[in-house]
């Protein structure tokens, strides 16, 4: 993150402009794939729309469904977020991929079980396992990442051999039987919404209520604190914040706690909806990869952007999608991140490089 | 005649001639077992690994879709034999047509996008594809698709591996020449001044994009061709064939061998297949165990095993290398030359 480098990534960034002005097919094939990206995500939510209110508002149509499933993809969403934006934070601060961050989610989900099953209140425990798994996270930083910050491939492989390592270890350790955390007593059973006389599962309804709260708290902790001041002045000049003062390896060591205990709460949230077994780690290591792609790396607001288009996307597409073709729903995700990266290569809300 | 950098000195030439006959010979000296389980898989494996080395190599582009690419080859060629009843040779053409056709797809996205994005967009792509043939049922589902039986004399890989292990072995060192004459082509010299210097290729008229889509849309072809001749060795392909543990298992492959080297692609399958069928029984957590050698070759020596020999090789002819670099120095700098005689 030196001046020279900032100087060189500027220096491509207007070599690129400049590229796009002389060379006039690439503005145009830009602005004919923004228009398709549009008219294709128009075509799709007015299929959605016309399935679910086709039939009009009354409970006897598709209505109280179309409300289920987009709950459904708010949970998700809440989930694919709390896991994203721990991973973009340490993206937008250290330029480092943490390939074991799925890891971090799946250790987060065992600490978390252990604790609840001890008779830890939910609550405490999902606070236990986020200081647990940020240690882990600030452990490994110190031992493998500090010393080769801006090697950008070589941290990627390190952290892909780490979570090898982990997901092995994880198994080895846990029973690795599919299992669920019993979510906190007083969130157990289904509240009424008072809509079309739905029951939906309150926990659910926490869920997303708390990925909101984490947000917000991590936007304030962002825009309205020092430790926020610091932190944007070392993304923006690692160089210039150091030289005034700035501890910057504190700031990375804290923002690196920071993010790996996020995979950890999350974790806990994602043990109680869905479950604790191997191979949720690899899922959502991909789901944090397609949130931040869709976003734009290291953008807070880019996150939840992305979690809700990709939670809403999944959630509809395997309701919505023609008859006979709902097999295919793990395809529209694919798309969805085309679509995005045709028209925005950084993302949503992504900085060129 | 013009000298290019990395080409073959005589000692190297003599070295390499002696590992292909020591590799040529190893069905006639050692067992079916050795031959068929250990020794096919190097060779499949180590080509599907050359697709990567070549796109790091070359391009810059360290990619996690070569697994996908090469379940595309395999899946589309077992489909076409077994449902359709295809013959085998038209299958696999085709299969390898899908897979460099995806190649296609895929690196027109993920050109636009630098290593770590490059890396997170592939990666994508692997997973997505693998849900994609472990839930649509065309393709067998959970099962994957069984009794894949190559034409005749490949037809028996378990008891008879000799025909297969030829094949494969010609498959090897045909994709090894084309991979290193591709490497010294104009095409290849100008995609290895946009992974070097993008914004400045950009500048002197290449087209960024275009040049990484095509090595992408080759090293589809390479990892395709190595999924027919693993889905007829094995006789069947199934989602665990392109899971995530098989994509990481193929960068680690690629890795152990050497990142920048194209030899190495055979040399880290070789190690990762002896470890795997003899130390795996030893010791319960065989993957605890390849997860702390990857990490120690990326920490310790980021070029693998090939980039260790090579540095060897260097330490032995220094000499030679001295006088040969004082030569060098008085002709123009290489890449420039290469510049001017491609645009």
């Amino acid at each position: 993150m030196s001046g020279a480098r900032g100087g060189a990534r500027a220096g491509g960034a207007v070599a690129t402009r400049l590229a796009s002005l002389t060379n006039p097919r690439a503005g145009l094939r830009q602005q004919v794939s923004a228009s398709l990206a549009i008219a294709a995500a128009l075509a799709a939510v007015l299929w959605v729309l016309y399935k679910a209110f086709g039939e009009g508002l009354g409970s006897s149509g598709n209505a109280p469904q179309f409300i289920v499933v987009c709950l459904n993809g708010l949970s998700l969403a809440g989930l694919y977020f709390i896991t994203a934006s721990g991973f973009t934070l340490i993206f937008g601060l250290m330029r480092v991929v943490n390939m074991a961050h799925g890891s971090f989610y799946l250790l987060g989900a065992y600490v978390g079980l252990g604790f609840v099953e001890d008779g830890v209140p939910w609550l405490v425990a999902v606070v236990l396992a986020g200081l647990v798994v940020g240690a882990v996270g600030l452990v490994i930083q110190q031992v493998f990442l500090r010393w080769n910050q801006g090697q950008e491939l070589r941290q990627a492989l390190i952290t892909i051999g780490l979570s090898i390592i982990l997901g092995d270890q994880m198994v080895a350790h846990f029973d690795p039987t599919p299992q669920t955390i019993p979510p906190p007593s007083g969130l157990t059973g289904s509240v009424s919404l008072g809509l079309y006389g739905i029951d939906y599962p309150s926990f659910r309804l926490f869920v997303i209520g708390g990925a909101a709260l984490i947000g917000l708290l991590l936007w304030l902790l962002i825009q309205r604190t020092r430790f926020g001041i610091v932190v944007r002045a070392g993304v923006d000049n690692g160089a210039m914040a150091s030289a005034l003062g700035v501890n910057v390896q504190l700031v990375f060591a804290a923002a690196f706690f920071l993010g790996s205990a996020l995979a950890g709460l999350a974790g806990v949230f994602g043990g109680t909806v869905l479950s604790v077994a191997p191979g949720q780690d690899d899922k959502f290591l991909l789901s944090s990869l397609i949130v931040v792609i869709i976003g734009g790396m290291g953008s807070l607001a880019g996150a939840a952007l992305g979690a809700l288009a990709l939670g809403l996307v999944e959630q509809l597409a395997s309701v919505y999608l023609p008859e006979g073709y709902t097999n295919y729903s793990i395809l529209l995700t694919f798309i969805l991140l085309i679509v995005v990266l045709a028209v925005r290569p950084t993302g949503i809300f992504g900085r060129p490089e | 005649m013009i000298r290019y950098r990395g080409a073959w000195t005589v000692g190297t030439r003599v070295v390499l001639v002696l590992v292909l006959l020591a590799v040529a010979l190893v069905p006639a000296f050692f067992s079916t077992y050795f031959t068929g389980a250990v020794a096919l898989k190097v060779l499949w494996l180590g080509l599907a690994a050359a697709s990567l080395t070549f796109l790091s190599g070359q391009g810059g582009m360290v990619s996690l879709a070569q697994t996908a690419l090469f379940g595309v080859g395999g899946y589309i060629t077992a489909r076409l034999m077994v449902f359709e009843a295809m013959s085998p040779w038209l299958a696999a053409l085709i299969g390898v047509g899908a897979a460099t056709a995806a190649g296609l797809v895929v690196g027109s996205i993920a050109s636009g996008s630098r290593v770590i994005y490059f890396l997170m967009i592939t990666l994508a792509f692997a997973v997505v594809a693998y849900l994609f043939f472990s839930q649509v049922s065309t393709f067998g589902g959970h099962t994957g698709i069984n009794g894949v039986f190559a034409p005749a004399p490949l037809d028996n890989p378990t008891l008879k591996p000799t025909a297969v292990y030829y094949v494969c072995l010609a498959c090897c060192v045909v994709a090894y020449l084309l991979l290193r004459y591709v490497g010294r082509t104009p095409f290849g010299l100008a995609l290895q001044a946009v992974r070097d210097e993008p914004a400045r290729a950009n500048a002197l008229g290449f087209d960024v994009r275009l040049h990484r889509t095509l090595a992408f849309a080759l090293a589809a072809a390479i990892a395709g061709v190595a999924g027919v001749l693993a889905t007829w060795q094995t006789t069947r392909i199934s989602p665990g064939t392109i899971d995530v543990t098989r994509t990481i298992e193929l960068l680690v492959v690629a890795v152990i061998g050497g990142l920048y080297r194209l030899e190495g692609a055979w040399l880290g399958a070789f190690v990762y297949v002896l470890l795997d069928t003899y130390l795996r029984g030893l010791s319960g957590r065989f993957e605890t165990w390849i997860g702390i050698a990857f990490v120690a070759i990326v920490l310790l020596s980021p070029g693998g095993l090939a980039g260790l020999l090579a540095r060897i090789d260097e330490e032995v002819r220094r000499p030679e290398r001295k006088r040969r670099r004082r030569r060098r120095r008085r002709r123009a700098p290489r890449l420039g030359s290469a510049l001017r005689r491609t645009g």
